[in-house]
């Protein structure tokens, strides 16, 4: 049965079309290593040129330097070409080509803002193994944030956990939790151990996986509303992070609060919620590198 | 920028919040705190870095032991050694 890892997501990159490589005045980069992803996004003038997802591995210069040189492939330009590199993320204090780093909430923030526009006013980030509910005002600026709670129970790495226990590819494992007919309670704890013996639990009652997995993603939207409500809900809202992609949890979210998320952005120009960080790590690159040159 | 560090869990809700806005970055609150859980931390304002008063990661997770150790009744040490009235806390065991 172990032929298969059900836990492992794909990783991605893409190098936008029609982008003048060699003509940039300001070549930026911004570098998000997360727990579990590292994420990086090269700039042209401030707009997207390319971008690379990866896992984060247990090293995290090499993790930094390998998704910057996965983004750059094809490009045919060199880290050194780059002007002004910006770290960011839970590895951030280990990237090792940044000039400066910055918190991934004010990083968020910003890629947030660039990705949605200006009226994004409360963003979810739900990562690799924290949440972070952040409120910003329309330049992108943080208002409020909640930067930490008690563990990493509702998070990408419990949902990989889940994953590999019920044998569905992580990808999937949203879409197919929304297909039951009713949701049943949630489950009791989200916390990433303990949830692994209380699905078993569930199974061994004869719930199917649809429905063990419909009781985990509510109980996670549970868990989300709760951390948003101590900064208080603005419209309008966006989910950021790889649990962006779990249409599980976040259409949960959705009834919990009684108002949708902003709809999915641009994907295709580089857009994507789960890069939002290493946005806004290069669009703060930029404007430092234009400080910079001002002296 | 309000930064709220804490959780709430069924055992009650614990936050630590510093008003990086008022926060002169003097460190009063990190000297008065009897279990050393703050600590100074660097944040952007504009483009410009701030050094305003944080709460220690590793204390993050456990504010109901660590703030446990103060009487709450009045204001905490950290909010008392505070002009500009940076620091709120909030301790509410069920």
């Amino acid at each position: 049965m172990a032929d298969r890892e059900y836990w492992r997501w794909s990783e991605v990159r893409q190098v936008l079309p029609g982008r003048d490589w060699k003509g940039a005045k300001a070549v930026t980069a911004g570098i998000d290593v997360g727990s579990v992803g590292s994420k990086a996004v090269v700039m042209l003038d401030g707009a997207i040129g390319s971008w690379a997802i990866m896992r984060t591995g247990f090293n995290s210069p090499d993790s930094a330097q390998q998704v910057l040189g996965r983004a750059l492939e094809g490009t045919g330009l060199a880290a050194s070409d780059i002007h002004y590199v910006v770290g960011t993320g839970y590895g951030r204090v280990n990237v090792p080509m940044a000039k400066k780093t910055v918190t991934e909430i004010s990083c968020h923030a910003r890629g947030a803002n660039h990705i949605w526009g200006k009226s994004v006013r409360t963003i979810l980030d739900v990562g690799g193994q924290d949440i972070k509910a952040i409120r910003v005002d329309e330049a992108g600026n943080v208002v409020s944030f909640l930067m930490n709670d008690k563990c990493a129970a509702g998070t990408g790495r419990g949902m990989e956990v889940i994953a590999d226990l019920l044998a569905v590819p992580i990808d999937e494992l949203g879409e197919l939790s929304l297909k039951v007919d009713q949701d049943p309670a949630p489950v009791n704890c989200t916390c990433v151990v303990f949830a692994k013996s209380e699905a078993v639990a569930l199974l061994r009652k004869g719930w199917s996986k649809e429905k063990v997995l419909a009781a985990y993603c509510a109980a996670m939207a549970v868990r989300m509303h709760s951390l948003l409500s101590r900064v208080g809900v603005e419209r309008e809202f966006a989910v950021t992070g790889g649990q962006s992609r779990n249409s599980g949890i976040v259409t949960r979210l959705e009834r919990t609060l009684g108002f949708p998320r902003l709809p999915a952005a641009d994907v295709a120009a580089g857009l994507d919620p789960m890069l939002a960080g290493a946005i806004g790590a290069a669009l703060y690159a930029k404007a430092f590198h234009e400080k910079a040159a001002k002296g | 920028m309000i930064a709220h560090y804490g959780y709430r869990d069924a055992s009650g809700e614990y936050f630590v919040s510093i008003d990086a806005a008022l926060c002169t970055g003097c460190a009063e609150c990190v000297a008065a705190c009897p279990r050393q859980a703050m600590e100074m931390t660097t944040i952007l304002v504009g483009l410009d870095d701030k050094s305003v008063a944080a709460v220690r990661e590793s204390s993050r997770k456990e504010l109901r032991h660590v703030c446990g150790a103060c009487d709450h009744r009045g204001g905490t040490p950290c909010q008392a050694a505070c002009g500009p009235k940076a620091v709120g806390v909030t301790w509410k065991p069920l």
